[in-house]
């Protein structure tokens, strides 16, 4: 069997987490131009172990920016309703192309009172997000892109109690709430959010506290670094989107399946970019969707066809074994008569149709903190 | 009963006209955890170099290919249940298929342990 050894970097470039991860002896790999942890001692341990108690991700290489001035012309690119958006809060939200198709998703929050908004974009897209909301934004608001700051995530249904005994008033935040906290003496800023389907919080840090801080929240018995291979299993089985795989600027929300991220009043409004043409592809249903599936035996990978009775039907666009469902999970894009759960579909793997069925997600349920 | 290995991680354990084939600890450990193999039906043949298995890793999927030609004799079936021994005894209880050996002579052309841990080092 053919097997890649350890790649040679050249040009990629480093997370301020970069020392710690080698000195916890992770297995590295290239990620959106930086070299970031695939794995520690194990993908499938680090899935279980987050799920079962808290899991330390870097995730550095996401952008993070500072949004000040006019809001509505910010507002304007995405689909979110700021003027709903109160000091302390965060929401999901689509960065759309004048077609409709999904540029990006994203956090906006107000962490800062009434200091602007807090951006954090994918890591693929930030260098094209950024350079797109200053220049349709140039003159009204001031886009400040944050590259001094680190940004973490503690996941799992012990991050909560870990993170309160550092901070006790962050873990007072409910999912989605956000705020500027003080941790051994320096100002992080935390939303209670993630990427697993479970508890948690993202925290951003000055570069040069971030290790000292990882070193801390790792100091917990409970915690333990997890790498870019369990992200990624993880955020799968709780059904949740990543970005140039389940949805690109060829998918509108309504084939994403994401009309929850566009705000009812933009709707009303049609002042979301593609606007009438989501919105009429809404009405009239789309010819697609993106649906979850399972299935027996080998995963199908992103990229494996879909057919019924020998007709192409579709795609997967992410899939992989899933270690809590202890099977094979995955996204697709199903046309719309065969996207209800429970269909029995069949998906083409090394020249073999294998049996799979339309599947409801999220695979594992989503544990959210949304307050006692 | 002698171990040879190829350059793609298999390893071959000859006895008589019979070979046991498996993955060497080092691809195993560069898989990562191995969650499905699929394995070929007894009675079908190989050339030397045909893919004959598939093993799927929560990564990915890597083919394995016979390292000699011959007819699988036997499978594993105990990797349906327990992939996982592909991890934990990659060289005893993980292997994949017993193969009756075509062509004895092909072993001479694959590594010995010492040039296999060359090759990887």
């Amino acid at each position: 069997m053919p097997v890649t050894g350890p790649e040679t970097m050249t040009d990629t470039l480093r997370t301020p987490l970069y020392d710690l991860h080698t000195a916890l002896g992770a297995k590295m790999t290239p990620f959106a131009g930086y070299d970031m942890p695939l794995q520690y001692e194990g993908i499938m341990a680090e899935h279980n172990h987050t799920r079962a108690a808290a899991g330390l991700f870097d995730v550095s290489h996401m952008g993070q920016a500072h949004y000040t001035g006019d809001e509505a012309a910010l507002e304007k690119l995405i689909t979110a309703d700021l003027s709903a958006l109160a000091p302390g809060e965060q929401k999901y939200t689509l960065l759309l192309n004048e077609q409709g198709g999904i540029r990006d998703d994203l956090m906006v929050s107000r962490p800062f009172g009434d200091d602007g908004l807090f951006l954090v974009v994918n890591a693929a897209t930030k260098a094209d997000d950024f350079a797109h909301i200053a220049r349709n934004t140039a003159g009204k608001g001031e886009l400040r892109v944050i590259e001094d700051r680190a940004l973490i995530a503690l996941q799992g249904p012990q991050a909560a109690d870990v993170f309160g005994a550092l901070v006790p008033d962050a873990a007072k935040l409910v999912f989605m709430q956000c705020g500027v906290f003080t941790l051994d003496g320096t100002e992080i800023w935390v939303s209670r959010s993630g990427y697993t389907g479970e508890d948690g919080f993202e925290i951003s840090i000055p570069a040069d506290r971030a290790e000292a801080i990882a070193r801390l929240i790792l100091a917990d018995a409970r915690v333990k670094p997890i790498g870019l291979g369990a992200r990624d299993s993880l955020r799968l089985e709780a059904g949740l989107c990543l970005y140039g795989h389940d949805m690109n600027e060829e998918t509108t929300p309504v084939e994403a399946v994401l009309m929850w991220a566009v705000a009812k009043p933009r709707r009303e409004r049609l002042d979301f970019p593609g606007a009438k043409r989501v919105m009429q592809m809404f009405a009239d249903k789309p010819a697609r969707k993106r649906v979850g599936f399972t299935m027996a035996g080998a995963p199908a990978r992103e990229g494996a066809e879909i057919v019924k009775d020998g007709q192409s039907i579709g795609i997967v666009t992410s899939g992989g074994f899933g270690p809590t469902v202890g099977g094979p999970v995955g996204m697709a894009y199903i046309d719309l008569d065969h996207a209800s759960p429970g269909t029995e579909i069949e998906i083409l793997l090394r020249g073999k149709a294998r049996p799979a069925q339309v599947t409801k997600m999220p695979f594992v349920e989503q544990r959210y903190y949304r307050g006692e | 009963m002698s171990v040879k290995y190829t350059k793609d991680h298999e390893w071959v354990k000859v006895d008589g006209d019979t070979a046991t084939v498996g993955i060497t600890a080092y691809a195993a450990e560069q898989l990562g955890d191995v969650v499905f193999v699929e394995l070929p039906e007894v009675g079908k043949s190989f050339d030397q170099g045909d893919e004959m298995a598939v093993v799927e890793s929560v990564k990915a999927a890597s083919e394995v290919y016979a390292p000699v030609s011959g007819e699988v004799v036997a499978v594993n079936d105990g990797l349906e249940g327990e992939p996982q021994k592909v991890n934990e005894s990659p060289d005893a209880g993980g292997w994949f298929v017993k193969l009756k050996l075509s062509d004895t002579s092909q072993l001479d052309g694959l590594m010995d342990d010492a040039a296999y841990q060359a090759h990887i080092s």
